[in-house]
């Protein structure tokens, strides 16, 4: 038996509104409202309001250097100029991916790390262990997140609380008062538009999402549509496209890993470097409407080269999409594959990410 | 027209020896959006419970089993660009496939309207 799944401040508003509720690691989320695919759409053409509480949040202050912080991820915390935040992994010893995490830069001896829901217990255990100095706390059940993403979210945003919000670039983030309380705007999400991250305190989520609904460029997104968007812009989605026997370079995540810094995992990423990746990351298009899903198996001719870690159907490109993990080699834009499920057949092609890439992520 | 239920949420409308087939609003519904219908090919002959095509939609794909036995006539191939008419009208203008029926005594494994609403109230 399962401990029983945990409800985010927003929990009512969701029920309100009729979402289809299902449990997403430990929580009980909304998946939709009105339907994946016109909450999609939304989300590409205005602004989408995302419920997203579930996921960790974890403060460290301290110095880092002699605190371990900086020995824990695959990039340097210490580097990170206040103000901005670094996507990249915490990793076990063999470099398998324990999860994929941001930090933030608060101050010069303070972060927030943010971390995915089914795995922030286990990443607090692991940190903390890794850990010399420093204070280092649990604070997820103290903070909601709620992100608002789409071309129009800029436009909200300023509406709602003022001209500051319209500087923010890409990967970087304020702190400011709204609804009487410190909160962090940022500047980043998980659908490739414009669009911000919200965390303020758990109290005031509900006041928060209450506020940007009444604007009516916005409607709510579940984490259905949100699959789907993530996707199409390639971004990895932990559980499905990496896990802890993924290392980064088979998952074609090299870029987030800074050999220059030293972390726990990096002597067995660079063995692997040296001999070769025994598997590597595809993404492909499908040649008709088919959704590829997790598991189906991807073949090259006649061999079975490996499975499928996420698919589904695009609404931007109108064919299915799909990113696996095959046995390492080169596979060019265009190479064809066959991906396979009992009877189901679908003839696809290597393609390069991101799949869609006309959002309105760097406006 | 009388209409015909399966448990696997298929419907059968019958005008004389021909049958149209689709899937029931209730499993469009909790199918959610979408995305693609595989229809049969015309000529094909396919066995009562037997697969007819599949369907699939954001959330899940599910195979469609033909409510009866008989040979495909005609295919709502429509579907083909514009799936999301299941979604609008699954128990009318989302049909799928005309049967010409071989075996109409079939029909008595089939549900009536009346039978399938109370199986979805124990579901």
């Amino acid at each position: 038996m399962g401990d029983p799944l945990k409800i985010t401040p927003i929990c009512s508003r969701h029920r309100a509104l009729n979402a289809l509720m299902a449990p997403f690691g430990g929580w009980d989320m909304p998946i939709q409202y009105e339907g994946i695919i016109a909450e999609h759409g939304w989300c590409r053409s205005s602004a989408s309001l995302f419920d997203i509480c579930h996921m960790g949040e974890f403060l460290f202050e301290g110095d880092f250097e002699a605190g371990g912080l900086e020995d824990v991820f695959t990039f340097s915390v210490q580097t990170i100029p206040v103000g901005r935040s670094r996507y990249g992994f915490l990793l076990n010893e063999h470099g398998g991916i324990i999860d994929d995490l941001i930090v933030f830069r608060l101050s010069a001896d303070l972060v927030i790390i943010v971390v995915n829901a089914a795995t922030a217990p286990h990443d607090f255990t692991v940190i903390q262990e890794r850990l010399r100095g420093g204070t280092f706390t649990d604070i997820s059940a103290d903070t909601a997140k709620l992100d608002i993403q789409g071309p129009l979210s800029r436009d909200v945003m300023v509406a709602a609380f003022g001209n500051k919000i319209a500087g923010i670039p890409y990967f970087r983030f304020i702190t400011m008062n709204i609804l009487g309380v410190e909160a962090i705007i940022s500047r980043t999400g998980y659908t490739g538009e414009l669009g911000y991250e919200i965390f303020l305190p758990t109290g005031k989520g509900a006041e928060l999402w209450d506020l940007l609904l009444k604007d009516e460029r916005v409607k709510p997104a579940g984490l259905g549509a949100r699959d789907v968007l993530r996707l199409e812009v390639g971004y990895s989605l932990y559980g499905s496209d990496i896990d802890e026997e993924t290392t980064p370079l088979e998952a074609g995540l090299e870029g987030f890993v800074n050999f220059d810094t030293p972390f726990v995992g990096k002597e067995a990423l660079l063995r692997v470097r040296e001999h070769g990746v025994k598997r590597c990351k595809v993404s492909f298009r499908v040649n008709s409407r088919r959704s590829p899903r997790h598991h189906y198996e991807i073949y090259m001719g006649d061999a079975l080269a490996g499975h499928v870690t996420s698919g589904v159907f695009s609404p931007m490109l109108g064919c299915g999409i799909g990113i696996g993990i095959v046995d390492a080699g080169d596979y060019p834009p265009g190479t064809p594959l066959v991906i396979c499920h009992e009877r189901v057949k679908m003839d696809a092609e290597v393609c390069t990410l991101p799949f869609y890439s006309a959002g309105s992520l760097r406006n | 027209m009388s209409m015909y239920f399966t448990k696997e949420h298929e419907w059968v409308k019958i005008d004389g020896t021909t049958g149209t087939v689709g899937i029931s609003d209730h499993a469009a519904h909790e199918l959610g959006d979408i995305t693609f219908v595989e229809l049969p090919k015309t000529g094909a002959v396919v066995k009562q419970f037997g697969i007819l095509g599949s369907i699939e939609s954001v959330k899940a794909a599910s195979d469609i089993f033909s409510p009866v036995s008989g040979t495909v006539v005609t295919v709502n191939d429509i579907l083909d660009s514009t799936p999301e008419r299941v979604n609008e009208s699954a128990e009318n203008a989302g049909w799928m496939a005309e049967l010409k029926i071989s075996d109409a005594s079939e029909l008595k494994n089939l549900m009536t309207r009346e039978q399938y609403d109370d199986y979805l109230k124990t579901l």
